[in-house]
């Protein structure tokens, strides 16, 4: 199988890609990794008719103590951010997720930001993020914002990213020594996760999010608040699907998935507060 | 577009449209047709290939994004006629049957080890989870990766 017919071009700066996507608009797409995109093309559910390479804009990868937070740059591969030393230290949630991310081959070339702005529901990357109390980073022709992860995903593979901006940086709070654990149900271990959970927990703060339970990355707060207010684990976790529309696949039903997500939830909050 | 890709060290030169994949590139303008197209979709990894000395699904990258790389193949392993150690432990310990994944195999193996040069057999077995074995030949797989790193 090979892609519909695109023109492709290349952009050597964050500015260049930004210029290039004006102008050409809604018919083209980035192509960082190519890990989320290229399948879609292949499978001809997605056409665009311009890809702007951006993967060798290297001065996006990186991952740098930035005080309070880390920061990642955007085209960081998922290999780089599963064996950072300073990631592990800080946000070792995000870093192990991150192992999970495909496998090795996909994780040598797919990107932290590929996946975020790719926003798919069922990607680890998002998920874990939106737990951690992420910032994105955009730019666009008119400079920068920055986009909380919880007020990111609109929708199905739709963020709130305008067709002219470029996720640059994703900006990770440090866990500060909280607990933390990644639970993904799948059937084999390359898989998309049937249901996942990123959970982290500190005193009577915790982050808790889903995968693969709604059309994006759902943020459990019914969880966190029962938690805050005193309840056990056990209860905490009965609220899991609280916030989240699980739909119905090949895999799983909506019930099934409803309920994979109060144990693994409640697996999630055990290890985190262990 | 014209791109110039090192391939098992021989620089070669090309002038493909850019919705070629590397995989096709390999194959057809090379004919180095070791290298298998298997899923096609990212999952089997029959299409492994090493870029930049790191294992890579050739299936799911466009030419034109390795253009100014370093590709090896599986037909890049040997030296002289003599077989690379991890080709010649799949030999040894039966790491194949049909053979039709066993490209891909020895390469995300050869990458596995370059990361991981003293694996247990489960870091083995999960450091192959990209890459599937339509006989379920896993077992004498994992023993030639193990057997390859000498702990064997």
């Amino acid at each position: 199988m090979i892609p519909a017919p695109f023109d492709y071009k290349r952009a050597s700066s964050a500015a260049e890609a930004i210029s290039l996507i004006s102008e050409y608009g809604e018919d083209a797409k980035f192509l960082a990794g190519g890990h989320s995109l290229l399948p879609l093309m292949k499978l001809r559910l997605a056409s665009p008719a311009v890809l702007i390479d951006i993967a060798r804009i290297t001065d996006l990868s990186y991952i740098k103590d930035a005080g309070d937070h880390i920061a990642i740059g955007a085209l960081t591969r998922h290999h780089d951010v599963e064996y950072s030393s300073v990631l592990k230290q800080h946000a070792p949630l995000l870093a192990h997720a991150a192992g999970f991310v495909g496998d090795p081959q996909i994780r040598h070339r797919g990107t932290i930001g590929g996946s975020i702005a790719h926003a798919d529901p069922a990607s680890d990357l998002p998920a874990t993020t939106l737990a951690l109390g992420a910032t994105y980073v955009v730019q666009g022709p008119n400079g920068t914002r920055e986009i909380a992860a919880s007020n990111f995903y609109k929708g199905f593979l739709e963020s709130d990213l305008a067709a002219d901006e470029m996720l640059t940086e994703i900006r990770i709070p440090k866990m500060n020594g909280a607990g933390w654990s990644f639970q993904k149900f799948n059937r084999r271990a390359q898989d998309w996760a049937i249901v996942g959970v990123a959970a982290w927990r500190r005193g009577s703060e915790s982050g808790v999010a889903l995968v693969n339970m709604d059309n994006t990355p759902v943020l459990a707060t019914s969880v966190s608040a029962a938690l805050a207010s005193g309840g056990s684990i056990a209860d905490a976790s009965q609220k899991a699907a609280a916030e989240a529309r699980p739909s119905g696949d090949n895999n799983a039903t909506a019930e099934y998935r409803t309920h994979l997500a109060k144990v693994l939830v409640r697996r999630a909050l055990e290890t985190a507060s262990a | 577009m014209k791109i110039k890709i090192t391939v098992n060290g021989t620089d070669t030169q090309g002038d493909v449209e850019p919705r070629t994949l590397l995989v096709n590139y390999v194959r057809e303008h090379l004919g180095l047709t070791a290298t298998n197209i298997g899923c096609d979709t990212s999952s089997c990894g029959a299409c492994t290939v090493h870029l930049n000395g790191e294992s890579v699904k050739s299936c799911t990258i466009l030419a034109v994004q390795a253009d100014g790389t370093s590709v090896t193949t599986v037909e890049g392993l040997a030296t002289n006629g003599v077989m690379h150690p991890m080709q010649e432990a799949f030999m040894q310990n039966h790491g194949l049957q049909c053979g039709y994944c066993t490209p891909g195999m020895v390469m995300a193996a050869i990458s596995l080890l370059n990361e991981n040069a003293n694996p247990t057999e489960q870091e083995v077995r999960i450091g192959l989870e990209g890459n599937l074995c339509r006989c379920t030949g896993y077992h004498n797989i994992v023993q030639s990766v193990l057997a390859c790193a000498g702990k064997k």
